[in-house]
């Protein structure tokens, strides 16, 4: 019940932001009949009354994990988003052998084993799509 | 005999040794995956199109290894269903039914090859009707004008959640989401930014694979810590898997429920919004009603009960190809990432591929029949490799996974800010799966919302503005009703057909 209201105000919070962001689209020099803000405003009218649709009749609430749990989503999250910002600096290995040792780690294995798992994916991958296959990988102080 | 000889030039495409190669890769990593419960047909074929993109393979070439990636999947969903009990993707559910008691009763050899042949019926049958029925929609597509295909694009999303959708609004609420995202960047008529925020990064829009990857495969990552340590207790694959030859007399058995369930799955794989789950569904249930009317044998381990819901689902995939390939409009989920795949390599499905692109249809389609037979080759004799497959762990598998997405998107994009943004969309993905918003209208949403408003401004700009140029053909009028009863019958038959197929599944084996 909650998490839909919830999710409807949200969403009907986008559908009048879209909606703005649509009217201050700049004029273009020569437009067509509906313009680049005609469809948008359909798009966000479309968002604005589902949204209202979960407001005023809810689904039944999922079942949303003990925090404890949301917790470990979180911080897997914040990993990921870690990773994304530490590869260009750090290089695709050593990045890759922290946050695969993480997952690993957070989902279920020892410390040993997600150490292994993190060298062995890390330094497999890197092997099969940089010397292998050629792709540029990130590169980081010592060249990997 | 057209037909025959575009089929021949295809099978010159696609028999050569690279194509060949690609074919097979495609096919076992493809059983892999679909073995791999929790990484599906449509998660499998999405990680691989960056780096298909990147390694810089020809259309064809790409193309060929990620539909052998597709109808593989489709092929491995069986294995886990069969051993484990755990559908390896969604629409090998109902394989679980029959499949994993004739396990128990240590017939899983025979189980494993009995669908393997019934996944090849289907599929090369269903193969067959793709080579006959997409040139013929291609014929009815080639009357459209760009108000007709408005109109086609607003049917694909109302019909999306297909006959078991429970809440229509929130199929809206995601296919609106994704249109809106795929408006961001440049507007392509007029040259205005659109919602970019001075962004530079947002210039070009939001690459759909960013989405895809994130939505699909960064999800699951989450959806595996969400529920780590409660699935645990699978059999760990003990079960001895025993002869793995089909006998004759079984097949026979089974044949006339493979036909059936042949026919069933594709019907259901090429109208709007069924796709490979109803499929193998619609197959299951026919089946039991006309060969097992009082429910004797049927989850208890019946052949027939293994034979036709693969039959159904890998006919389904097949049929799904119809309408993704000569109109550009896909049903389902996996067809959605293989529209994806074609829009990366820079091909518009529709009726003009097959004229302007004959060598990549009908390659792709032999390439598809090739392909039927590598997978009964792999999936008879060698399936042993893959039962192995199930044995290594989710925690040792899933980091791989999340990497190979990592260094695909990174390979196309080579920045921070595209890489941050799948991350959010993997969040993103998670809380929508938790509220019951499907993806798919999402993903379609970010593929087709251009061409959506583009055939719309266009259809406006030739009418003057005078919006009734929506209605003014047959051809258009009649799309708008299939739309419209698509939306509006899940309304009142959704939760029927869910509890149906919550009841089925409960019947069988997976209660226990």
């Amino acid at each position: 019940m909650m998490s839909d209201r919830v999710l409807g105000g949200v969403g009907l919070a986008l559908a009048v932001f879209y909606a703005w962001a649509a009217t201050i689209i700049p004029e273009p020099f020569s437009s067509d009949a509906i313009g680049p803000d005609g469809f948008p405003m359909i798009i966000a009218l479309v968002l604005g009354l589902s949204s209202i649709y979960f407001v005023v009749k809810p689904d039944p609430e999922p079942k949303w994990p003990a925090l404890n749990r949301l917790a470990e989503i979180g911080c897997a999250l914040l990993v990921m988003f870690g990773y994304a910002q530490v590869l260009p600096i750090l290089g695709f290995v050593f990045s890759t052998v922290i946050i695969t040792a993480y997952l690993t780690w957070r989902l279920g294995a020892g410390p040993l084993t997600a150490l292994l798992n993190g060298v062995g994916t890390s330094v497999g991958l890197f092997v099969l799509f940089e010397l292998i296959f050629g792709l540029s990988l990130a590169d980081g102080p010592l060249g990997f | 005999m057209e037909t025959f000889a575009s089929l021949y030039e295809g099978f010159a495409v696609a028999l050569t040794w690279q194509n060949l190669l690609l074919a097979l890769l495609g096919c076992f990593l493809g059983t892999m995956m679909g073995a791999l419960p929790g990484l599906g047909p449509a998660n499998g074929v999405a990680i691989l199109i960056p780096l298909a993109f990147t390694f810089g393979l020809s259309a064809i070439a790409a193309l060929i290894l990620l539909t052998s990636v597709y109808y593989g999947a489709m092929y491995g969903g069986r294995i886990s269903s069969i051993l484990l009990n755990i559908p390896g993707d969604e629409p090998a559910m109902m394989t679980c039914l029959d499949g994993y008691p004739m396990a128990q009763a240590g017939r899983a050899g025979e189980a494993l090859a009995l669908s393997g042949v019934a996944s090849f019926v289907g599929a090369f049958f269903a193969t067959w009707g793709l080579v006959f029925l997409a040139p013929l929609l291609v014929q009815i597509a080639l009357l459209f004008g760009p108000g007709e295909y408005f109109v086609l694009y607003t049917l694909a999303f109302a019909t999306l959640g297909g006959i078991a959708a429970t809440n229509q609004a929130k199929s809206a609420f995601a296919a609106a989401l994704g249109i809106g995202i795929a408006m961001i960047g440049v507007d392509t008529q007029t040259g205005v930014q659109r919602f970019t925020f001075g962004e530079v990064h947002l210039y070009d829009g939001i690459d759909f694979l960013i989405a895809i990857v994130g939505l699909f495969a960064l999800s699951e990552v989450f959806v595996f810590l969400e529920h780590r340590g409660q699935n645990d207790s699978a059999d760990e694959g003990k079960m001895k898997i025993g002869r793995v030859t089909p006998s004759l007399s079984v097949l026979r058995y089974c044949t006339p429920a493979m036909i059936r369930s042949t026919v069933l799955g594709f019907i259901s794989g090429v109208l709007p919004g069924a796709g490979a789950s109803l499929g193998s569904f619609l197959a299951y249930s026919v089946e039991k009603q006309v060969s097992d009317p009082r429910s004797e044998t049927f989850g208890k381990g019946d052949p027939r009960g293994v034979a036709a819901p693969e039959a159904g689902n890998n006919a389904a995939s097949g049929g799904a190809l119809v309408p993704m390939l000569a109109l550009g409009v896909p049903g389902s989920g996996t067809t959605a990432v293989l529209l994806a795949v074609l829009l990366t390599l820079n091909i518009q499905p529709g009726p003009l591929l097959f004229q302007n692109n004959p060598d990549v249809v009908w390659g792709l389609i032999a390439a598809l029949f090739i392909g039927n037979f590598m997978l009964l080759a792999l999936n008879i004799p060698m399936v042993g490799i893959f039962t192995r497959v199930l044995l290594v762990p989710t925690h040792i598998l899933m980091p791989v996974v999340a990497m190979i997405a990592f260094i695909g998107i990174y390979s196309i994009t080579g920045s921070t800010f595209e890489l941050t943004m799948m991350v959010l969309f993997g969040a993103l993905g998670w809380v929508l799966r938790k509220l019951d918003v499907p993806l798919v209208p999402i993903i379609l949403g970010i593929l087709l919302g251009n061409e959506m408003e583009v055939n719309l401004r266009r259809a406006m700009t030739i009418s003057n503005g005078e919006w009734t140029t929506l209605f003014d053909s047959w051809l258009a009028i009649i799309l708008w009703t299939i739309a419209i009863v698509g939306f509006v019958l899940p309304i009142f038959l959704g939760k029927r057909v869910k509890r149906k197929m919550k009841e089925a599944e409960e019947e069988g084996p997976l209660s226990d």
